[in-house]
C-alpha cells in the first residue's frame, strides 16, 4: 500500500490539505441535514394544523346551529 | 418584469422546483465528484506550493460562492423593498445560511493554507479583513431578520443591511490590487486569459460548477421550507384570532 500512504501524506502536507477538505465537507453535510430537518418539520406541522381545520370548522358551524 | 412575476407565485415556484431539484442535485453531486477526481489525480502539485495547491479547488470555489451567494442576495433584497416580491425576501433569507457556510469555508481552508503557504494562520489584511467582514454581514443579515416580532419588519431592516453591505463585494474581489496583502491576485477571472494551467484550471471550474448546482438545489429546498414556515405562521395566527373571537 505505499502508493496509499503516499496519496494520504499528500507531499507532507496532509495535516493542512485533509482538514481543509474534512472542514468543507462537515460544514456543508451540516447544512444540508438541518434544511432537510426543518423542511420536514415545517411540512409535518402545516398538515397536521390543516387536517384539524375544517373538522373545527364544522365543529364551529354546529355549536353555531345549537345557538340558533 | 412580466415573466419575471410569473415565478413569483409561490405555487407555481414550487411546481418548477420539483421538477428541477433532483436533476440539479444529481447534477452537482456529479460535477463535484468530478472536479475532485480531476484535482486529486489529474492535476499536478504546484511547482512552488508543492500539493498544498490542492486546497485551491475548494478554497477558490467557496470564495467565489461566498460573493456569488451575496449578490443572489443583494438583488432579491433590492426587488423586494423595490417590487414587493412575494418570493424576494424569502430566497433572500433562505440564501443567507448558505453564503455564510461558504464563507467561513473560504475562511478556515485559507487558513489551513496560509500556514505552510505563508507561515501564519491569518493576516490582519485587506483581502482577509474583508471576507471577515463579509461573514459577519451574512450574520448580521440573519439575526437582523430574526429579531423584529413583526417578521415583515425583520426582512425589511435586514434587507437594507444586506443592501448596504454590497459595498463590501467590489472591495473583496479588488483588495488585492488596491492594498498590499500577502494574497494572491486573481488568476482566473481577470482581463485576458487565465493565468493558470488548463490542468488546474478544469477541476477548479467543475468544483465551482458542482458548487453553484449544490447552492441552487439547497436554495429550493430552503424557500420551500420557509414558504411552509410562513404558512405555518399565518396559520397559527388565524388561529389564535379565531379564539379570540370566540
Amino acid at each position: 500500500m505505499p502508493a496509499l500512504t503516499d496519496f494520504l501524506s499528500m507531499g507532507g502536507h496532509a495535516a493542512f490539505i485533509w482538514p481543509a477538505y474534512g472542514v468543507a465537507v462537515v460544514v456543508l453535510f451540516a447544512l444540508v441535514m438541518v434544511s432537510l430537518r426543518t423542511l420536514k418539520a415545517n411540512e409535518i406541522a402545516v398538515r397536521e394544523i390543516e387536517a384539524t381545520r375544517p373538522r373545527r370548522r364544522r365543529r364551529n358551524a354546529e355549536t353555531d346551529n345549537d345557538d340558533a | 418584469m412580466g415573466s419575471l412575476h410569473r415565478f413569483a407565485n409561490p405555487a407555481r415556484f414550487l411546481r418548477i422546483s420539483a421538477i428541477v431539484l433532483p436533476w440539479c442535485s444529481w447534477l452537482a453531486a456529479l460535477t463535484i465528484a468530478a472536479g475532485l477526481y480531476m484535482g486529486f489525480f489529474t492535476s499536478p502539485a504546484d511547482y512552488q506550493q508543492g500539493e498544498t495547491v490542492r486546497i485551491m479547488y475548494v478554497h477558490v470555489p467557496s470564495a467565489w460562492m461566498a460573493l456569488f451567494v451575496y449578490a443572489v442576495m443583494a438583488v432579491s433584497c433590492a426587488t423586494g423593498l423595490i417590487w414587493k416580491h412575494p418570493l424576494a425576501h424569502v430566497i433572500a433569507q433562505a440564501a443567507a445560511p448558505i453564503g455564510a457556510c461558504f464563507t467561513i469555508i473560504c475562511l478556515i481552508t485559507g487558513s489551513l493554507w496560509g500556514k505552510p503557504m505563508w507561515g501564519t494562520w491569518w493576516v490582519w489584511d485587506a483581502r482577509l479583513t474583508s471576507v471577515l467582514v463579509l461573514f459577519f454581514l451574512y450574520l448580521g443579515y440573519i439575526a437582523l431578520s430574526g429579531a423584529f416580532d413583526n417578521p415583515a419588519r425583520g426582512e425589511k431592516a435586514a434587507a437594507i443591511l444586506a443592501l448596504v453591505g454590497f459595498i463590501n463585494v467590489p472591495i473583496i474581489k479588488f483588495s488585492v490590487e488596491w492594498w498590499n496583502t500577502l494574497h494572491q491576485p486573481a488568476s482566473v477571472i481577470r482581463a485576458g486569459m487565465p493565468s493558470i494551467h488548463l490542468s488546474m484550471l478544469i477541476p477548479l471550474l467543475l468544483m465551482a460548477i458542482g458548487f453553484t448546482l449544490f447552492f441552487v438545489s439547497l436554495l429550493l429546498v430552503r424557500v420551500k421550507s420557509e414558504l411552509l414556515a410562513r404558512r405555518l405562521r399565518a396559520l397559527r395566527l388565524s388561529e389564535i384570532h379565531r379564539a379570540g373571537a370566540v
